[in-house]
């Protein structure tokens, strides 16, 4: 039996290779492109690190979007007013009514919370449809967002809120005012934990005799991530450091891969996704998975109005508007199926920052809006496209 | 010789990787009932999709003769054209429709302006309706039918289409007896008007009631063709011819060691149907089980077996739900298929498709489903753990398979099956309730799971078994109780039982 397994992991397959990384290849061939295409203006120092803050408020959504279309393909079309109605609250509650910063985020918070929970009940409990509850919560909290706005545009000066997001970290001694080490030792940090834990898997796997990767697969893999590691933090050095904000965003989505893959919580989403009849009748509370795939999208959809807040200043009216598609064609470009029970958030960050390297590429070569749409939709339905016809290939 | 209708020389076809037909002879004559064999896997379905054209012309090597001429279909159409008409396992009717619009799908009844004719629609409906002695409005809803009449509905589009050879894939499995007879004895009765049929199935007594040879398929190649009246047409020999070597024991004995102590008693349940709540589905119903026994359940589809089952594993079925349950003479009450986990109670659903299994997962992710906590410290998978686990479980089923990260919809009925078995298993159930165990599967799946329960029994723990098949309660069962509509008709010691006195408590229920 061992022999078997052993040979099936250490033959390299180039076919099985590109299709598992399929998404991966394509961030890096788009990546490239745009490279060239912006005369290598794509890599400098401070695109990179608007790269990732200008999409870190859609990797956060999308973590929990990403539970949302595990449970079946179900969306949630409410965050983009969720995000309106829980910036505007914290921007008339800080600015309006000089409410302290520490009152105000942990309400703010816990109102995009409630908005969840007030979805997740009827989803979950009453069996309304995902998308009509959610289509309903669009227009309802679109409109109280308005409503606390008073239809204006509120900003946000408290320099308290604006630090907790937005700020950059300074380590006194290794950042001054001509250098900035910290990403290189925060770097350094990450990259010694993933060569550590590559190790240490790889020698309990073999203690114990399971199948494993061949070495070259395992090692290879860690290398190249620490390298695009690395490169990326040597960039962060060269324009402000670490923004608080990035790590927010990074240490949201290490929650959410941790959740997904290695709890048994995570996993009733896939289980629910995949046959739900069946989930229900191995003594698992279905309808407690749905609501709270919905109560958690509308907690961190509280927590994604702060952020945008927090980076672009103010809020008005038409904030968030649209940024749930944003969420879900990451998901969808990540390789999550649109009838639920698989995708990854590693996936899903492949997906966003896709997307995100198409809109800054084009940005920066001054390529209008209209274009973007586009060429976004294109993407989306590629990705899908070559999903559903590289998986009928193989024969499933 | 006779006059052949349909001849398939030498048919080969390969799937990456698999050999799923080899060489494979076919003569099937004007007039005859053929019924193709084999287990699961060993090639039918795929040889009649090579027929059908579902497979197109090109794709395998070999030919195929009809009426004498050679034919390469490139699509279901093409041999429809000629007359040939499969009717598959899953019945392709859909459910918010009528029966004669699911007759004419893709094949409308045109007036001259180009929309559908209703009026003909219906009539032709139901003059094909006649033919097939189903006494329905052609207006009604085939979700308001039972799957007797779909299937009698299946085969009247079939008429429709102006059948010559009428291919039938497991047209009985989703039957019970009777009507399963019902239909058997109506292709007999078309076999008279000159119709051909081939019938695929796994029910051997269907086979030497009504089929004139038999066909048998092993791994992908024909082993032999029996005629009946010239070579042993019985059971025995076919089972022989499936499996390469003769089957003595088809049930396993064990040792009857019933103890004394109850594992499952039920006192006046009752329970009303989820949606029309004034209807009773079981009414007043009390059992037992005791350690180291089994029970059968024998009945009509309809009896309410299924819906007792699932009302007792934690109200998973039905409203309104009355009477007392006691587990190890504790009286308890399960709320839901949780608590009854809990309670070491384990139902193993006879649609392991549907109710069971998460195909698109693998057989490690469905064999810890149930019991999750059992594999996880403070609510994180230990997946080492779990690997070791799944393996076991997979082991001591006996599932073939590559690998536990074998998705289990990649599967053949019987290994799914047994991975279903495994996921309750890991449960540690000390009270197992069996909802038809070995639907669809072939003979040497279910010797492995009757095996299986008898280690349960063994191990002192309880085993009620839910069947249609009668000599498989007979064989297995230390008592066995006949449902009907929804009563409890009478229990039987099964060294007593035989098929003709379970029957005539069910139909004495009826008059």
């Amino acid at each position: 039996m061992s022999t078997k397994k052993e040979n099936a992991g250490s033959q390299f397959n180039l076919g099985a290779f590109l299709t598992k990384n399929s998404m991966v290849i394509a961030l890096v061939v788009v990546f490239v492109l745009f490279y060239f295409l912006t005369d290598g203006r794509l890599l400098y120092a401070q695109n990179m690190s608007n790269l990732l803050l200008q999409n870190g408020y859609v990797l956060v959504m999308a973590c929990g979007m990403l539970l949302c279309i595990l449970t079946g393909g179900n969306i949630d079309l409410s965050v983009g007013s969720v995000i309106c109605m829980v910036g505007g609250m914290a921007a008339v509650l800080l600015t309006n009514h000089g409410v302290s910063v520490y009152v105000t985020i942990p309400v703010c918070i816990l109102v995009g919370l409630a908005a969840g929970i007030w979805q997740g009940y009827w989803i979950g409990y009453v069996r309304i449809p995902p998308f009509i509850t959610t289509l309903g919560g669009m227009f309802i909290f679109r409109g109280f967002g308005r409503l606390i706005l008073d239809s204006k545009t509120v900003a946000v000066q408290d320099a308290t809120f604006l630090n907790i997001f937005t700020a950059y970290i300074k380590i006194p001694g290794l950042d001054t005012e001509a250098h900035i080490w910290s990403p290189l030792l925060i770097g350094a940090l990450a990259v010694a934990f993933i060569i550590y834990s590559t190790i240490s898997s790889r020698s309990n796997k073999a203690k114990k005799g399971y199948r494993q990767n061949s070495a070259a697969a395992d090692y290879g893999r860690a290398i190249v991530i620490s390298a695009v590691l690395l490169f990326y933090c040597y960039l962060l050095t060269q324009y402000k450091g670490i923004s608080v904000m990035l790590v927010w965003v990074v240490v949201i989505c290490l929650i959410y891969h941790f959740i997904t893959s290695k709890t048994a919580f995570g996993r009733y989403f896939y289980a629910v996704g995949g046959n739900e009849k069946a989930t229900q009748l191995s003594g698992i509370n279905t309808n407690k998975v749905y609501f709270i795939a919905y109560a958690n999208m509308g907690l961190l959809a509280g927590l994604c109005g702060l952020l945008c807040l927090a980076r672009v200043g103010s809020v008005n009216g038409s904030t968030g508007t649209s940024f749930e598609m944003d969420a879900i064609g990451s998901c969808f470009i990540g390789g999550a199926s649109a009838y639920g029970g698989s995708g990854t958030i590693p996936g899903v960050i492949i997906g966003a920052l896709l997307l995100g390297v198409i809109n800054m590429g084009m940005s920066i070569m001054g390529i209008g809006d209209s274009w973007q749409y586009v060429v976004k939709g294109g993407v989306l339905l590629l990705a899908v496209i070559f999903d559903v016809v590289s998986s009928r290939k193989s024969g499933k | 010789m006779g006059d052949t209708i349909l001849e398939m020389k030498s048919i080969t076809k390969e799937f990456p990787g698999v050999k799923a037909l080899d060489n494979v002879n076919l003569v099937v004559e004007r007039g005859e009932i053929h019924a193709l064999i084999g287990e699961n896997g060993a090639g039918k379905s795929t040889l009649m999709n090579v027929l059908s054209g579902t497979y197109p012309a090109g794709s395998y090597s070999g030919e195929i003769y009809y009426n004498g001429e050679l034919c390469q279909f490139k699509t279901l159409k093409d041999s429809e054209a000629k007359g040939i008409v499969i009717i598959h396992q899953e019945l392709a009717l859909i459910p918010l429709l009528t029966i004669g619009e699911n007759m004419f799908l893709g094949n409308e009844k045109k007036n001259k302006l180009g929309h559908i004719d209703w009026d003909l629609t219906y009539n032709e409906a139901e003059k094909h309706m006649r033919q097939v002695g189903l006494n329905e409005s052609a207006q009604t809803l085939i979700k308001d039918i039972g799957t007797g009449k779909q299937q009698l509905v299946e085969i009247a589009k079939a008429f429709s289409k102006n059948v010559k050879l009428l291919i039938l894939d497991e047209p009985t499995s989703s039957l019970n007896d009777e009507d399963a007879k019902m239909l058997l004895d109506l292709l007999i009765e078309f076999k008279k008007n000159g119709l051909t049929s081939i019938i695929i199935t796994h029910k051997l007594n269907e086979i030497i009631y009504c089929a004139d040879k038999a066909t048998i398929i092993r791994d992908g190649s024909t082993i032999e063709t029996l005629v009946k009246g010239v070579d042993e047409f019985s059971e025995d020999r076919i089972i022989k011819g499936m499996v390469g070597r003769p089957m003595n024991d088809r049930y396993p004995t064990r040792e009857h060691k019933v103890c004394d102590e109850v594992g499952l008693e039920v006192k006046n349940w009752t329970v009303h149907h989820p949606l029309y709540h004034e209807k009773i589905v079981d009414n007043n119903i009390s059992f037992k089980v005791h350690k180291g026994e089994v029970i059968g359940f024998s009945g009509l589809q309809g009896a309410g077996r299924t819906e007792l089952a699932m009302s007792i594993f934690g109200k998973s079925y039905g409203t309104n739900i009355s009477g007392e349950l006691y587990l190890n003479g504790e009286k308890v009450d399960l709320k839901n298929p949780e608590q009854a986990i809990h309670h070491k109670l384990a139902y193993v659903t006879e649609d392991r498709k549907v109710n069971g299994l998460i195909l698109g997962e693998s057989i490690r992710f469905n064999t810890t489903l149930a019991r999750l906590d059992k594999v996880c410290s403070k609510g994180i998978i230990d997946t080492t753990n779990e690997k070791k686990v799944a393996e076991e479980m997979t082991e001591a089923m006996g599932t073939k398979t590559p690998s536990i990260e074998q998705q289990v919809g990649n599967l053949s009925g019987g290994n799914q099956q047994k991975a279903l078995l495994g996921k309750w298993m890991f449960t540690e159930p000390d009270v197992l309730i069996l909802d038809e165990p070995t639907r669809g599967i072939d003979v040497g799946a279910k010797y492995d799971i009757y095996c299986l329960i008898n280690q349960m029994v063994e191990d002192g723990k309880s085993v009620i078994m839910i069947s249609s098949e009668m000599p498989e309660l007979i064989g297995m069962c230390d008592r066995i109780y006949v449902m009907n509509e929804g009563e409890l008709r009478g229990e039987l010691n099964a060294k007593e039982a035989t098929q003709e006195k379970i029957m005539s408590y069910i139909i004495s229920a009826k008059a």
